[in-house]
């Protein structure tokens, strides 16, 4: 079956360090984190990555109200994304656009706002919202951009743990693939730091970094690593049909070139670095190339002790033979770990490769575990390259999902 | 309490409930639904407001006595008075 071909021809973020595709690249060129201190509900001070778009460019003050978090960081990534793309959806068949968010978790936040509310009251439950349900049901991210947008044809999430970023991205190719929408955005979205559960649960995982300057706490393949910073984000992309495309003169980012989803089978929490290679191996082969087709690695790595090793392992087992390595950056160093948007933001980072032959480093290493040394590691200092066609994006995520992404540079 | 500091509350509320409309001019005697973009998620926002700010209670039935700020007062102002 010939499958059309699907590309990127805009772009709309939020992260800790920017607002704009341009504001995020020039931070991650520039080494500069946007990791701060929150006050996390019930447990103090934390690191953690907070975005600082204005929601009321794009909604108004009573949608924000009733609306959630994740719902505001939707609707502004989608909004920037369109307007990036140079497309109105005024004339467009609004059933023909689809939209597709991966979600690490949602309805958290707003369950343990209303628990603490009524709690206030002595735990009576009349004081429970109305709004909790349309708040909390798993599409409502989505929900929300249609909403905003008017958009009628199909627009639900993907609940896929941390993996769900790349995930919003592949089900959107998917479905433009199938015929059953025209238009799709597709990308993923995280509320997280506004439920203390996420970081709590982390705590007692042994798996929540700390460290006195926020800025250095998210440092993946560092000796001295211990965590994960758990941040908010958002990251979404107008896709199409490489002819639809053509047809209006889109300016293209990239090409879906191929991809994979597996899963571990093996632990709830625990990584499985054959997995994940094997996740790597069939997403290149998916694409039709080979490991010496890939020039720039973006790593999941959370700055874990035990998982950016094992990705480490994976990766090294993948691309061994190769004589010259990919350049293998980590974009959470400077952002954390911004959870179902983690994927669509950290492969929007590099995007811009394509054009600038850069590749930005990894930041935060004063002491590279030896145990995470592999070949074409960039770190602290982007490197220029001589070629950047293809860049592989990995994505993992709890229950054991893999998620890798490839996406080509366009050449007509 | 009269009348006029019962919907003067009830006004509060609304600002927080409805934040992008302007306030200065609303009419007493007209319909709230019918000079604001209220729907009826925003009228139990109201009713749960009332409750948690002042502790009054609206039943379902009486729903409708919130249907202006002249009829907000008439039917509030008695609540907060036997509130005491």
């Amino acid at each position: 079956m010939k499958h059309s071909r699907i590309v990127i021809t805009g772009v709309g973020l939020t992260a800790p360090n920017g607002n704009s595709l341009a504001e995020f690249r020039r931070n991650l060129l520039g080494g500069v984190s946007g990791i701060s201190e929150i006050d996390v509900r019930y447990m103090g001070r934390w690191p953690a990555g907070v975005c600082k778009f204005d929601p009321l460019k794009h909604q108004k003050k009573k949608d924000v109200r009733i609306g959630t978090r994740a719902g505001s960081i939707s609707i502004y990534c989608a909004r920037e994304a369109l307007a990036d793309a140079g497309v109105s959806l005024d004339g467009r068949d609004k059933n023909r656009a689809g939209i597709y968010l991966g979600i690490t978790e949602h309805g958290n936040v707003e369950t343990e706002n209303e628990i603490y509310n009524i709690s206030l009251f002595k735990y009576d439950t009349k004081f429970w919202t109305h709004h909790h349900n349309p708040r909390t049901v798993a599409n409502n991210p989505a929900g929300e951009v249609s909403l905003n947008l008017g958009i009628t044809g199909p627009a639900y999430t993907i609940g896929a743990a941390c993996a769900a970023g790349n995930m919003g991205l592949i089900h959107a190719a998917q479905m433009l693939r199938l015929g059953e929408v025209d238009f799709a955005l597709g990308g993923g979205v995280s509320e997280s730091i506004h439920t203390f559960g996420i970081f709590a649960g982390f705590k007692s995982q042994n798996a929540l970094a700390a460290h006195a300057d926020p800025t250095k706490a998210s440092r993946p393949f560092d000796k001295a690593r211990n965590g994960i910073v758990i941040s908010e984000g958002g990251c979404i992309y107008t896709l199409e049909r490489l002819e639809e495309a053509q047809a209006r003169g889109a300016r293209i980012y990239g090409e879906i070139a191929g991809y994979c989803v597996n899963s571990d089978a093996t632990d709830y929490v625990l990584p499985n670095p054959e997995r994940q290679a094997e996740c790597v191996r069939r997403a290149i082969a998916h694409a039709g190339m080979t490991v010496d087709d890939i020039d720039l690695v973006n790593t999941h790595a959370t700055s874990t002790p035990q998982g950016d090793i094992q990705e480490c392992q994976a990766i090294a087992a993948v691309f061994r033979d190769r004589k010259e390595p990919p350049a293998i950056n980590n974009t959470k160093s400077f952002i954390g770990h911004a959870m179902g948007a983690a994927g669509a933001l950290e492969l929007a980072g590099n995007l811009p490769s394509f054009d600038d032959l850069t590749v930005h480093p990894t930041i935060n290493v004063d002491e590279l575990d030896p145990q995470c040394d592999i070949p074409g590691l960039v770190i602290n200092q982007p490197r220029n390259v001589k070629r950047v066609d293809a860049i592989l994006n990995n994505s993992f995520g709890m229950l054991g999902i893999n998620s890798t992404l490839i996406i080509k540079r366009y050449v007509a | 309490m009269t009348k006029e500091d019962c919907k003067k509350l009830v006004v509060d509320i609304i600002a927080d409930i409805a934040p992008d409309e302007d306030l200065s001019t609303i009419k007493p005697d007209v319909r709230l639904r019918d000079q604001l973009q209220l729907d009826s998620m925003d009228f139990l926002d109201i009713v749960m407001e009332l409750r948690k700010r002042h502790g009054i209670e609206v039943p379902e039935t009486d729903y409708p006595q919130l249907a202006s700020l002249d009829s907000c007062a008439d039917y509030l102002t008695p609540k907060f008075a036997t509130k005491g």
